[in-house]
């Protein structure tokens, strides 16, 4: 397959896409055939689940590889070194607007937060606007808005992203107004970063649809498991589990659930992939919208794993301001969100 | 051939240090492999991207694990420049 798309990108393209719309649109039958075929009787708590899973699982990687492999092609017009030269001399708020934008669409993995904390850091760029990319670039990130919008509808997507782009943007802008640069370990600030004479090479179009081809692998291979396993649980729920189990739980009325899902979420790592659709099973049982997204937010956006690492070249006091400032954001978009809703 | 893989020992780390050990096999090339993996150092080389590949002191790619395929292209690109 790789090799079509290196020989004839656009052809394989022109021909994959319309592919791509007959499967998705013929989902649904597909599924109740295999219901059909199965001979289950239609109804039952296990008929639904089942009925659940196989459309679901389908859909959701049909809109996962298409997602990926655009996002990849859009990733490959920038670069961290791009992004710092972009934010260089910016000053704090159009810094920090500018680097949660960023943040989404520069190529991030958060083995490289360090890395990229240094080169930022030390081509000058100021401490709030760094932490505005960081927050933005794991919160928002492709798996996760596919997810969304595959189970929730493009509604929740658009709030997702943009209710977590405000918080990269005014946590980062928090952070950089209190002048937390003491809490940064000192010899961050020693750090005599060589300069890299990588020519950024001028890629063909063919080399970026290449580039999304790679992205699908990667990506789709990595996280297809938590996404069947995820939908799994998702199915199980969505048919054993009874109509407003969660109401009293994680229902409007119940105030503490906003703060408590944020609680619970901050230590959970797990990848988007696997909690969404758990978070949407539960969702339909009940549980508020607010509540619902406050979880999803706490559970991708920080991250214990991610936290650890940076306490390498960040002192305590400033790692409990980044994650409280954090978590304090993803609580109010919570209420807001049970509000409005 | 001096050659540092630079990165703080995640998975993709690994992976291309295995790769390149491969392409110079297969290359019947003879070179020291060594990490780094203090984040000073990497730094110094400038990338921002782990894991990083490093020839003879300079910097070939960061951010990507490439195969073993543009691996061996790299350090054939890298010898005939010398």
């Amino acid at each position: 397959m790789k090799k079509w798309f290196e020989q004839y990108p656009l052809g394989t393209i022109a021909f994959l896409l319309p592919l791509w719309v007959l499967l998705y649109v013929s989902l649904q039958p597909i599924a109740d055939s295999i219901v059909l075929v199965t001979g289950l009787s239609p109804g039952t708590h296990l008929t639904e689940a089942f009925r659940f899973f196989v459309f679901e699982v389908p859909k959701v990687l049909l809109l996962l590889t298409l997602i990926v492999f655009a996002v990849g092609i859009i990733r490959s017009y920038f670069s961290p070194e791009r992004t710092r030269k972009i934010l260089g001399g910016k000053k704090l708020f159009v810094g920090n607007v500018l680097a949660s934008l960023l943040g989404v669409v520069t190529p991030f993995c958060s083995c490289s937060a360090i890395p990229l904390f240094l080169g930022f850091v030390e081509s000058g760029i100021p401490l709030g606007v760094t932490f505005s990319f960081l927050i933005a670039a794991p919160m928002i990130n492709e798996v996760a808005l596919v997810l969304l919008f595959g189970l929730f509808g493009w509604k929740t997507a658009l709030l997702y992203m943009s209710t977590g782009l405000i918080i990269a943007m005014v946590s980062g802008y928090i952070i950089g107004i209190l002048k937390l640069e003491r809490f940064v370990e000192p010899w961050v600030y020693e750090v005599k970063a060589g300069h890299l004479d990588l020519q950024e090479e001028k890629l063909l179009f063919k080399q970026r649809i290449s580039s999304g081809v790679d992205a699908v692998n990667e990506i789709v291979s990595k996280v297809w498991i938590y996404i069947v396993i995820g939908i799994a649980v998702g199915a199980g729920i969505h048919g054993y589990v009874p109509e407003n189990f969660m109401a009293s739980l994680m229902g409007k009325s119940a105030w503490w659930s906003v703060p408590i899902a944020v609680l619970i979420g901050v230590p959970m790592y797990s990848n988007a992939a696997g909690i969404i659709p758990i978070v949407q099973a539960l969702l339909e049982k009940g549980a508020s919208l607010g509540t619902v997204l406050a979880f999803m937010m706490a559970v991708i956006g920080l991250s214990l794993p991610e936290t650890i690492i940076l306490k390498k070249v960040l002192k305590l006091p400033l790692i409990f301001a980044f994650v409280g400032i954090v978590a304090v954001g993803i609580i109010i978009v919570g209420y807001i969100f049970n509000f409005v809703y | 051939m001096n050659i540092k893989i630079l990165g703080s020992g995640c998975m993709n780390c690994k992976t291309l240090e295995k790769r390149t050990i491969d392409a110079l096999q297969e290359l019947n090339m003879d070179a020291a492999v060594e990490k780094v993996e203090d984040y000073q150092k990497i730094a110094s080389y400038g990338i921002m991207r782990t894991p990083g590949l490093v020839v003879d002191e300079k910097v070939v790619m960061s951010g990507a694990v490439p195969t073993v395929e543009k691996i061996k292209e790299l350090l054939l690109a890298h010898q005939g420049s010398k």
